[in-house]
């Protein structure tokens, strides 16, 4: 038994000694951004002399962080909550109804999971573009085509079992579909929705390459689409770009030891599922 | 019976509607577009399996597919071992369980081309750095020769999804009832039996998933593979993702690019199915 005691501490600082290692990118990150090009030359391992916040207010100020950050809640706050409501509406229709149809287009959201985004990506900005489509509104509904098929994926499991007897009821007391799915089905869909929102708020916040494409105004570019600019700008000038970097991960990391638990369960679910 | 059915399409037309304008259209478009020479703007005309011959014949396109199977290979192999390890680890009685389980999780929330920079610093300013200090040469200039280009993408994608997929295992693990394992350890087996022939077959399905998500994003990366080495040197980290970007935004060869989705998407579909459809069937032996 005491061995067994033993060989339990040795893993877990295996697991520290690990974990540390994890998190050695942000330090090396973090610390240099503090410090002065030469300062950085000399060791790039070592505490900075002084913790001077100029690389950051030039950083800040460069990136118009407070508009660029503006710009990326906002179009991942409605293109999630675009998602959630209309996945989760399509995904109640097609439980629902059932039938051949219903299997047919529920296969097709799924299929389209294969389909990488590159080979739509080409005719996708020409078709938008001749739609003039090309700007934020466009963006959203592109979320909406991309993300509804996990969604719905998830939002179909769930909502199988969840008996018809209950909308049936709801249909005798005199209520329509929308009321019986608003008022009666949505709520019950809580937890799914949380997946889905934590699953697309990672990925759409992240997402680099469709909005390169399809945000060309000046004044609204996304987080990584400014910081891609802004590092081009400042290659050579390490200590600028990873105050840059850094500022861009804070708000994240400082949501992420709020809500770690709903996060990695809500990762955990829709993978497994 | 119309009325009856009028709130299913409702229902089910904003979701359809986008799929069918974002991905179907586009995916009916971009094969029709590879048959042609349609360069964005002109009418397209016919030009049948021209594009589809030259693809295969260009070395750029040959070397990119070439890196990126070598590179899915290894990542796959790295992202499952580092996973599965750190699952195990973390679903022992730990007192630090959820703060390590949190460390090692923490990549996956920053975009890749965020982590692409971070580690650029890393092998081109730290590395070189380190390798001053302790005397080593060849840890200068990591992002400068293929080989560690290479190993420098796969260390990234290691350190990130490795997580992921630890949370993955972690799920399948916790399901393990620990009656099976403590009746294996009474009946004389030792830990590495107990793993593999009680822990190991009941998280198999653990193992499809992640197979599946490493397999297709290895093989689809793009954003770590730009901010990290932009492709370079000379071309020669460049994966087949970055390679489609190149032809049809760079060179402005639209229908060639498009031929070569088609081609990639074929690929990426067929790798999915063949490996979701082994490992099924493994499952369902076991």
């Amino acid at each position: 038994m005491k061995k067994k005691k033993q060989s339990r501490i040795i893993l877990e600082i295996l697991g520290i000694i690990l974990a540390l290692i994890w998190l050695s990118p942000f330090y090396l990150m973090i610390v240099n951004s503090f410090k002065t090009k030469r300062e950085m030359f000399e060791d790039t391992l070592k505490l900075p002399d002084v913790f001077s916040f100029e690389n950051y207010t030039v950083a800040f100020e460069r990136l118009d962080f407070i508009k660029t950050f503006f710009n990326s809640v906002l179009i991942t706050v409605l293109a999630v909550a675009v998602i959630i409501i209309f996945s989760s509406m399509a995904a109640y229709a097609l439980s629902r109804r059932g039938g051949k149809i219903s299997g047919i287009i529920f296969m097709l959201f799924v299929a389209a999971m294969l389909i990488p985004f590159q080979s739509v990506m080409i005719p996708l900005v020409s078709i938008f573009g001749k739609l003039e489509m090309l700007n934020r509104g466009g963006l959203i509904f592109m979320y909406l085509g991309f993300g509804a098929s996990l969604s719905i994926f998830l939002y179909h499991g769930t909502l199988s079992g969840i008996p018809k007897s209950l909308d049936e009821a709801a249909t005798i007391d005199g209520a329509n579909r929308f009321q019986i799915f608003w008022h009666i089905i949505f709520p019950m869909l809580k937890p799914v929705s949380v997946t889905v929102a934590i699953l697309n708020i990672i990925w759409i916040w992240n997402d680099y390459l469709l909005p390169s494409l399809v945000i060309n105004k000046p004044g609204m570019e996304t987080i990584p689409l400014k910081m891609f600019f802004f590092f081009g700008e400042y290659t050579k000038q390490w200590h600028l770009a990873l105050a840059g970097l850094t500022i861009a991960i804070i708000p994240v990391i400082i949501i992420y030891f709020f809500l770690q638990k709903q996060i990695i369960k809500g990762v955990s679910e829709g993978s497994v599922k | 019976m119309r009325n009856r059915n009028l709130w299913y399409w409702l229902f089910l037309a904003p979701a359809l509607l986008a799929l069918a304008l974002v991905v179907i259209l586009p995916l009916a478009f971009g094969v029709y577009y590879s048959f042609t020479d349609w360069n964005g703007i002109r009418t397209p005309s016919f030009v049948g399996l021209e594009h589809y011959k030259a693809l295969f014949a260009e070395k750029e396109f040959r070397d990119a597919l070439w890196f990126t199977t070598k590179f899915t290979v290894v990542s796959v192999f790295l992202i499952n071992f580092f996973g599965l390890s750190l699952a195990l680890l973390v679903t022992q009685k730990f007192k630090t369980n959820n703060i390590l389980r949190t460390i090692f999780f923490m990549p996956n929330l920053i975009g890749g081309l965020i982590l692409g920079f971070i580690w650029q610093f890393i092998f081109t300013k730290v590395f070189a750095s380190v390798g001053e200090l302790i005397g080593v040469e060849a840890l200068e200039g990591w992002l400068s020769t293929e080989t560690t280009g290479f190993w420098a993408m796969a260390i990234l994608m290691s350190w990130q999804m490795a997580g992921y997929i630890m949370v993955i295992y972690i799920s399948f693990l916790e399901g393990v009832p620990q009656e099976l394992l403590e009746a294996a350890e009474i009946d004389g087996a030792n830990s590495f039996q107990r793993f593999y022939h009680v822990t190991f077959p009941l998280v198999m399905p653990a193992f499809t998933v992640s197979l599946f998500l490493t397999l297709s994003n290895s093989f689809k990366l793009y954003d770590q593979n730009l901010s990290l080495t932009g492709g370079g040197p000379y071309n020669s980290t460049q994966m087949v993702a970055m390679e489609i970007f190149k032809t049809a935004f760079v060179e402005n060869a639209m229908a060639f690019a498009q031929a070569k989705a088609v081609i990639f998407f074929l690929i990426v579909a067929a790798i999915s199915l063949t490996q979701v459809y082994i490992n099924k069937k493994r499952e369902v032996e076991m």
